[in-house]
Parts: structure tokens; C-alpha cells; sequence
């Protein structure tokens, strides 16, 4: 009898794996109508959306070209993502190629945006600079570490392995201990590339995550850092560099060397609908948060 | 109840029965197979370009490995010697620790004792590799960067790591192989005959004489099973050792930060693209290489030594 019992669960097991699997396929022909239904109702809440936003109401499609930085090439594409949810016929296109080509690209018109990660130099001209975001990087040590500010010249030297001892820098008799991001890293691009030393660190670690190197340095006494500004918290105390803090408002102001500007370049004179209406999305709440969320500063 | 479906049915029915069963057991069968299959196309068809464009040489024997500079350079040497080291040390050291205790828990211990230490082992084997890792940045990076710092006071060429390296790479490793190499190990031993070790006794052999001489090597072929075990999670973990040993690509020494071949991966993989990403593929092709051989060597040498034990 057992015997029996064990077959039959087995056997009824077995169909209902079979019914398992040929249960979706029945279910998606139903789930189908009321899930265009479902994306029906969202684009019209989203025209609403736009036609609040928009004052002439008119639909844009088109497409936008952007080219350029490799380092805004996250931000770049979750900008993309967000303004095309909104405006569904617009396309937007992401090249990268480095914050020249963008430039280039802008300037010939080849790309409607040229997407910049540093200042626009004196002859880079015919271009409006849209500063959509900024970059800041905070260098960060141990609480009981007693040095609090560095020179960026000293920072260099850290880096590149000329200093090794914090007795170097006014602190205790100890070995630094330099921390940095895996190759490629945005933020260690950044860092590198603000103080020219592209290639030429000598890491003692390099970890993945910016959370890894913030628990790397709260538990390491002689260890040096860095992080993205956003993520400072008081497990570590992020070092004064030539002589500023690490905040937004010293950014802002100029004072902080460890920072760059996100530039959406443009040609020049009447953009094309389409591109206005993503540089407004971009400057506007929704693209500000989506820099937000990218652990950028926003430029309000 | 449905008739048909019972074993008492007719002969008819039960054919069925039997052919339905048969073809689910085969399907069963064959999706190991066929993932197997899959994996192996997979990480050959992604794997090998890279490998070629970079240029065999060098790829595997390169020393310097700098993906994103203006002249990016992919050599994997130090990542694959790092990986062979690491393990070779990890196995070296943990393997006779996991055998004692395995003796221990089986032969010496009380029944009682054995009963706390047996289940605090299995215990061991079900905590999440990441969880090695963070107990090891808290707890054990610390101390080995205070005898980093006492070793090399006087060494002005030495790069501080803080802890994290090679050596502490290779104490979590041990740790996180013990569950495995000592639970198959105990199987074993336990699976000895009762009889050899009255025999051994009775020959006036002392206790230890018997474990050594009559139990273990009677259980020589679990045991290194349980060591290939413990060699497969040696070379394939990740989580656990990137955040203990530095992940520099520098060649293996015990006080350098160091990179396998695992966390070189797991490392660069989430922002990485262009040759980049395909040259990590081809870092995961290594190590499926790697392991598929050791696997392979190991496995034909303990049928070897078990068909010569037979004769």
C-alpha cells in the first residue's frame, strides 16, 4: 500500500510539474491585453506629465546624439533612461570616445551633445557649457589618524609612492597604507586624472566597492583613501586638501581641488526641439534626482 | 484512487508507467549534462577571442596587467600563480589540521565531545563565504598588519598593506576548507571496518599506531576525495578573499597584496567593457581550465588506485 501512496505522489508530482510549465504560456495570453493595457494607461499619465511640463503641450520625437566622456557615461545613460520613459518618441544615443572627441563632436555637429568631464579650455570655443552635474572626491583616513589636511602636491607624492611614512605629513611614525579602486572604477579615474597621476599608483589594495574602502579605512589606522563625496559618513574623517573641506558649498566654491564638472556641451545658437527638451529635462527636478541618485552633486 | 496509476494495475498500464518514469530519469540525467555542455561552449566561445587578440604569450605569462592605461597591458601571470600558491599553501596547511580533527571527532574524543564538535564543524561549512571575508577584514587584517609592520620596520622598499594580503588570503582559505575536507574525512574513517582496528589492537598495536598505520590509509581515498573537495572551493572563492587580500596584481608573496584569478574577475567585471571585458572572460576560461584539470587528474588517479587496490 505504501508502495502505492509513494507512485501515485510521485506520478501526481510530475504532472503537476508538467502543468507548471505549460501554466505560464496560458497565463501570458491572458496577461497580455491587460498588460498593454497597463503601459496604455502609464503613457497617458506620462503625456499628462508632459503636457504639464511642456507649456506648448506639443509632442517631441526626434532623436538626440550625445558623444564624449567615458567617465559620464553612467550618469549619461540614466539620464537617457529617465527622459526617454517620459518622452517615448525621442531617441537618445550614447557614444563615448573621451572628453575631447566630445568636443570635437559637438563642435562639428556630428553629436548634438558633447559630453565633457573637466572645464572647457579657453580655445575650445563655439560651445555652451551646461554644467549638468558635478563630481567630487573626498580623500578619507582613520578617525585617529592625526593628520587632517594634505596639499595636493603631498596627495601625489602619497600616491605615487614617494612618501611613505605619515611622520612625513606631521602624523604618527607609521606606514601609509594606500587604498584605491579597482582599474576601471569611475572615481578612480577621477582621482587619477584630477591630479595626473594616470597610471602611476602604487596601491596596497585595490577594492571594488566604495563601502570596501570606507571599511578598509575605518579599520586600518594608517590607511589612506578616497570615496566619492556623497558617501562620507564619520566611520572615517575625509582630509582638507589644500587647505578646503571636503563639503558641496567649498566645491561650489571652487575651493576644492578634487572635483570636476559634468558639461553636456552644445553647439551655439536654437537647438533642436527635441535636444532643448532633454537639456530641460536634465537641468529640471527629474534629472537632477536621477544625478542624485548617481551620487553626484546637483548643480541647484 | 485511479487504478492505472497504482503498480497493481494491468501489465499495459504499467509499461506506461515504467516508460514515463524511464524518459523523466533520463531528462533528469541529461540536464546536468547539457548545462555542463552549455557552460563549457559559453566560456569558450567567450573567452578565446580575447585571449588571441591579446596574444597567447602574452596573456597567460605577461606580468603586468593594466586594462584601462593609454597602453593597456592584460598579463595574468601574477593572478594565476597568486591562485596556484594560494591554494598550494591553503591545502599545505589546512590539510593535516582537518585530518587530525577528523580523527579526533571519530577515535579520540569522547562520545559527548564529539557530539558538540562535530555539529560546530558542519556549522562551519554553512556560513556564507562573505561572512569569512568581513570576520577577516575586522578581525584578523588587523593583527596581520601588526606583524606586518614588526617584520618589515626597517624595509624602505616594502609597500604597507595593511593586512590585507597573500598571507591573510591563505588563513581564511584554510578556515573555509576545513568543513569540507573534515566532514568526508570523519565519513571515511567511520566506514573503516570495526574489524581492521580490533585486528590492529589485538596485534598489540597502541592507538595511535592503529589510527595511523591501519585507519587512515584503510580511508586514504575519501580522505582525498574530501581534499579535491577542499581544492575546488580553495581555487574558485571569491567573496571571501577579496576583501582579505589586497587585490593588487602583484606576484605572490606572503606580506604582498595580491590578486587571484577569481577576485580579477569579480574585481573589474561590473564597469569593465571592450577588450576589458572579454579579457576577464578569458580569465574565467583559465580557471575553468584549471579546476576541469585537476578534477580530471586527481579523479583518474584515485581510480587507478582504487582498481590497484582491488587486484
Amino acid at each position: 500500500m505504501k508502495k502505492i501512496i509513494t507512485v501515485t505522489a510521485l506520478v501526481l508530482c510530475m504532472v503537476f510539474a508538467v502543468i507548471g510549465c505549460s501554466a505560464p504560456a496560458a497565463e501570458e495570453s491572458t496577461a497580455a491585453p491587460s498588460e498593454s493595457a497597463s503601459t496604455e494607461a502609464s503613457a497617458s499619465t506620462e503625456a499628462t506629465a508632459s503636457a504639464s511640463t511642456e507649456a506648448s503641450g506639443e509632442a517631441i520625437s526626434g532623436s538626440v546624439q550625445m558623444s564624449g566622456s567615458t567617465s559620464m557615461e553612467t550618469i549619461a545613460n540614466a539620464l537617457k533612461e529617465a527622459f526617454m520613459a517620459q518622452y517615448p518618441d525621442v531617441s537618445v544615443d550614447v557614444q563615448l570616445g573621451g572628453s575631447s572627441v566630445g568636443v570635437q563632436d559637438a563642435q562639428s555637429g556630428k553629436s548634438d551633445i558633447g559630453n565633457v568631464s573637466r572645464e572647457l579650455k579657453d580655445d575650445e570655443t563655439g560651445l555652451v557649457a551646461n554644467t549638468i552635474a558635478i563630481d567630487g572626491i573626498a580623500v578619507i583616513v582613520h578617525p585617529d589618524n592625526k593628520v587632517t589636511e594634505i596639499t595636493s602636491e603631498d596627495l601625489v607624492k602619497v600616491y605615487t609612492g614617494e612618501i611613505k611614512n605619515w611622520k612625513d605629513l606631521g602624523g604618527d611614525d607609521q606606514p601609509i597604507v594606500v587604498i584605491g579602486r579597482e582599474a576601471s572604477s569611475g572615481t578612480r579615474g577621477a582621482f587619477e586624472e584630477l591630479l595626473k597621476i594616470e597610471d602611476q599608483c602604487q596601491y596596497a589594495q585595490e577594492l571594488n566597492e566604495t563601502g570596501a574602502v570606507k571599511t578598509a579605512v575605518s579599520a586600518t589606522p594608517a590607511a589612506i583613501g578616497y570615496v566619492s563625496l556623497e558617501a562620507l559618513d564619520d566611520t572615517v574623517t575625509a582630509l582638507k586638501v589644500d587647505g578646503a573641506e571636503a563639503t558641496e558649498e567649498a566645491i561650489k566654491a571652487g575651493d576644492y581641488p578634487l572635483s570636476r564638472p559634468f558639461i553636456m556641451a552644445t553647439k551655439e545658437g536654437e537647438l533642436r526641439p527635441e535636444v532643448q527638451a532633454f537639456l530641460d529635462f536634465v537641468m529640471g527636478e527629474e534629472g537632477q534626482a536621477v544625478v542624485a541618485d548617481n551620487k553626484l552633486i546637483t548643480i541647484s | 484512487m485511479n487504478a492505472s496509476m497504482t503498480i497493481i494495475g494491468g501489465r499495459k498500464s504499467k509499461t506506461i508507467l515504467e516508460r514515463t518514469m524511464k524518459g523523466i530519469f533520463i531528462g533528469c540525467g541529461l540536464f546536468a549534462i547539457i548545462a555542463v555542455l552549455i557552460i563549457t561552449i559559453y566560456m569558450i566561445v567567450s573567452g578565446a577571442p580575447a585571449m588571441f587578440t591579446i596574444g597567447l604569450k602574452d596573456f597567460l605569462f605577461g606580468t603586468e596587467w593594466a586594462p584601462t592605461a593609454a597602453d593597456p597591458k592584460f598579463g595574468i601571470l601574477p593572478m594565476i600563480l597568486t591562485s596556484l600558491v594560494g591554494t598550494g599553501l591553503t591545502i599545505l596547511i589546512g590539510v593535516p589540521i582537518a585530518l587530525m580533527a577528523a580523527v579526533f571527532v571519530s577515535e579520540v574524543a569522547h562520545k559527548k565531545v564529539a557530539g558538540v564538535v562535530k555539529p560546530a564543524i558542519e556549522l562551519l561549512a554553512g556560513i556564507p563565504s562573505v561572512v569569512y571575508g568581513l570576520l577577516g577584514m575586522i578581525i584578523l587584517v588587523p593583527q596581520i598588519s601588526k606583524l606586518e609592520a614588526l617584520l618589515y620596520a626597517n624595509d624602505p622598499a616594502h609597500i604597507f598593506t595593511g593586512g590585507a594580503n597573500l598571507l591573510s588570503g591563505i588563513i581564511v582559505l584554510t578556515i573555509m576548507i576545513l568543513p569540507t575536507v573534515v566532514n568526508i574525512s570523519i565519513t571515511s574513517l567511520k566506514a573503516v571496518p570495526q574489524e581492521y582496528k580490533e585486528a590492529s589492537l589485538a596485534m598489540g598495536a597502541t592507538k595511535m599506531q592503529t589510527i595511523f598505520k591501519v585507519q587512515i590509509p584503510a580511508a586514504k581515498s575519501g580522505i582525498i576525495t574530501g581534499i579535491v573537495l577542499g581544492i575546488g572551493r580553495a581555487l574558485g572563492e571569491a567573496m571571501a578573499i577579496i576583501l582579505v587580500s589586497g587585490n593588487v596584481a602583484n606576484m605572490p608573496a606572503l606580506f604582498s597584496s595580491v590578486r587571484f584569478l577569481t577576485t580579477g574577475i569579480v574585481s573589474e567585471m561590473s564597469y569593465a567593457s571592450g577588450l576589458h571585458r572579454e579579457a576577464l572572460f578569458s580569465i574565467g576560461l583559465v580557471l575553468f581550465i584549471f579546476i576541469m584539470v585537476i578534477n580530471v587528474t586527481l579523479n583518474t588517479l584515485l581510480k587507478k588506485e582504487a582498481a590497484a587496490n582491488e587486484k
